[in-house]
């Protein structure tokens, strides 16, 4: 087994990690850091401590679980589907998350600790009804065209988002948090949200990286998959559910953020190859990565006004995007 | 041992196999022939278990396949797809270790043994120096060879063949049947082979079935099947039928369709 794509990857997420909690509207310079992280003289950097302990690393940790959870997943649903485009934003799953994580909102259930933890299955039973409905839409016979597959994803992705809108401007006060929220803002403070997904998240990349070889297998067709001993619909019906809850959680406290499940699954691909056993692990640690990174540009762009991070992976993904689906046209790499 | 029992399979409301019999003997090969559209493919993948089947059983070496998981089947039966898609990023030797799946745990985690089984497979087909290429870069004649390779790394009692030599030039034809005809004799295979040319099916199987509209029409050695009245009825064309001049075969001449 090969070590060493992992431990560039470690060392790109710690420099992420650096630049997110020492980069904000307050910047904390890496000598502070270091001393807030030690411990040593404390009175000088009260207020740094303050800032690190309180915002910027929740956050961190929020934008990097959540970078981890689409790198994850999307790469499950590319395998899933056997179709480079498959992100979960792109084919609507993000959406019926959204949908579910707004409507629970909506009724007011985060005011409590319970309410708080069960955002995110309300986000994933709106993210299985949405893969249920484009998978139903898009499939023919036994195949998923790549068109169809986008079609019906932003077809019903539209929908959902419709809906998500109508809640949200039904909904009183905190009107403006809940659209940042939705454009990606991971504008929730605290320690909070991010107990909120920890368990969902680590439950389903847990369990993802486990299917490694199971969606090596099913490269092949489900046929040949199953003609080499795989029980084909269970461990579809099993990834489906897993890479389903992994995208809610994501969504449920950071919004909908696209294109990093779909970019960061192609940079590994290209980089290390598509053996899925060493792909999911990669695009877990590349999401994460790259999500940080993303939420620290948005916040210097701008500064100090931030931006919502989804704007900037959209800027980023939108082109990456139309170099994906030209590449599959044309050479049918996949 | 395969044993296929009255089998019926259907497509919606069409039924494409009719109470289909058939027996595939340890040691030997079976060539299944029959025009386009006569059910080979179907008759092929019912075996594998992977089309619903409407009637009838399938026995793999004394076990009903429907019985079985898909890991126990694949223990039993491996197949030789016919002109498949394969996903050309893997390399063959990736390609063919994913057959030893049967054995392995659920993590797919492979051992020494069954890296020497996949060693021993290439090189039956003559393809070790490709380990490290990627499948799409091969021809359709060396993926072919990838493929009855992997089928072979299954180590299955039973091999089924969908069209294997439909990508294969002249020498490739003769070296993948004698190949698989040294498989059922050496390692006592019962293999069934769905093959389209006739005068391999006469020079390399035991035994022929000739299956029109879903039907098997004629089932014995290859002098009782391919007859020119068998053959011509079959498949709307006057044939001719003569001795092959150095095998032990009849030999099947096309004659012209006006």
């Amino acid at each position: 087994m090969k070590i060493r794509p992992y431990f560039y990857l470690l060392l790109l997420l710690l420099l992420a990690v650096i630049l997110s909690i020492a980069i904000g509207s307050v910047f904390i310079p890496p000598a502070d850091l270091w001393r807030v992280l030690t411990g040593k003289s404390p009175q000088v950097v009260a207020q740094a401590a303050f800032i690190i302990a309180a915002l910027r690393l929740p956050r961190t940790a929020l934008v990097a679980l959540t970078g981890a959870a689409l790198g994850g997943s999307g790469t499950a649903y590319q395998g899933l589907f056997r179709n480079p485009l498959a992100d979960p934003y792109l084919i609507g799953v993000a959406s019926g998350a959204g949908l579910g994580a707004v409507a629970a909102m909506s009724i007011q259930w985060p005011y409590t600790f319970w309410g708080l933890m069960a955002v995110p299955i309300a986000a994933f039973l709106g993210a299985l009804l949405t893969v249920f409905i484009v998978y139903a839409l898009a499939r023919v016979g036994k195949t998923l065209p790549t068109t169809n597959l986008i079609l019906a994803g932003v077809a019903i992705s539209a929908f959902a988002s419709a809906l998500t809108s109508f809640l949200m401007l039904r909904s009183t006060g905190e009107l403006r948090r809940a659209i940042a929220w939705l454009l990606g803002g991971s504008s929730q403070a605290g320690w909070e949200p991010v107990l909120a997904i920890l368990p969902y998240v680590l439950l389903g990349l847990g369990t993802l990286v486990l299917f490694g070889h199971t969606l090596n297998l099913l490269q092949f067709g489900d046929e040949q998959a199953q003609q080499m001993g795989l029980n084909v619909t269970r461990t579809r019906t099993l990834i489906l559910l897993t890479a389903s809850l992994t995208t809610a959680a994501a969504v449920a406290f950071s919004g909908i953020i696209g294109f990093i499940g779909l970019i960061v699954p192609h940079i590994m691909r290209l980089w290390q190859g598509s053996d899925y056993r060493r792909l999911l692990p990669l695009s877990i640690l590349g999401g994460a990565s790259a999500l940080l990174l993303a939420d620290v540009l948005a916040r210097v762009i701008l500064a100090p006004q931030e931006l919502p991070v989804g704007i900037i992976t959209a800027l980023a993904g939108a082109p990456f995007f139309l170099w994906v689906l030209r590449k599959a046209k044309n050479q049918g790499y996949w | 041992m395969l044993n296929i029992e009255n089998l019926s399979v259907s497509y919606g409301s069409r039924p494409v196999l009719k109470n289909v019999s058939l027996q595939v003997n340890s040691g030997e090969v079976v060539a299944l022939i029959g025009p386009n559209g006569a059910g080979k493919s179907t008759l092929i993948r019912a075996a594998s278990g992977v089309v619903p089947v409407k009637g009838g059983r399938i026995w793999a070496d004394g076990q009903e396949l429907s019985t079985l998981a898909p890991m126990q089947r694949a223990r039993l039966l491996s197949v030789v797809p016919q002109a498949a898609s394969l996903p050309p990023a893997f390399s063959v030797w990736e390609t063919v270790l994913m057959g030893r799946t049967p054995y392995l745990n659920f993590l797919g985690q492979t051992s020494e043994a069954d890296e020497e089984r996949v060693k021993q497979a290439l090189q039956r087909v003559d393809a070790l120096a490709l380990s490290e290429r990627r499948i799409g870069e091969l021809s359709g004649g060396e993926q072919q060879r990838v493929l009855l390779a992997r089928a072979l790394a299954q180590s299955t009692p039973i091999l089924l063949l969908d069209e294997p030599t439909a990508h294969l030039d002249l020498q490739y034809q003769v070296h993948l049947l004698e190949l698989v005809q040294g498989l059922a004799r050496r390692d006592n295979l019962a293999v069934l082979l769905a093959v389209h040319d006739l005068n391999l099916a006469a020079r390399y199987a035991d035994q022929v079935a000739l299956l029109v509209e879903g039907e098997i029409r004629a089932f014995g050695n290859p002098r009782q099947v391919l007859t020119q009245e068998l053959i011509s009825a079959a498949y709307h064309l006057p044939v001719q039928v003569v001795p092959h001049p150095f095998a032990d075969a009849p030999l099947v001449l096309p004659g012209s369709s006006v």
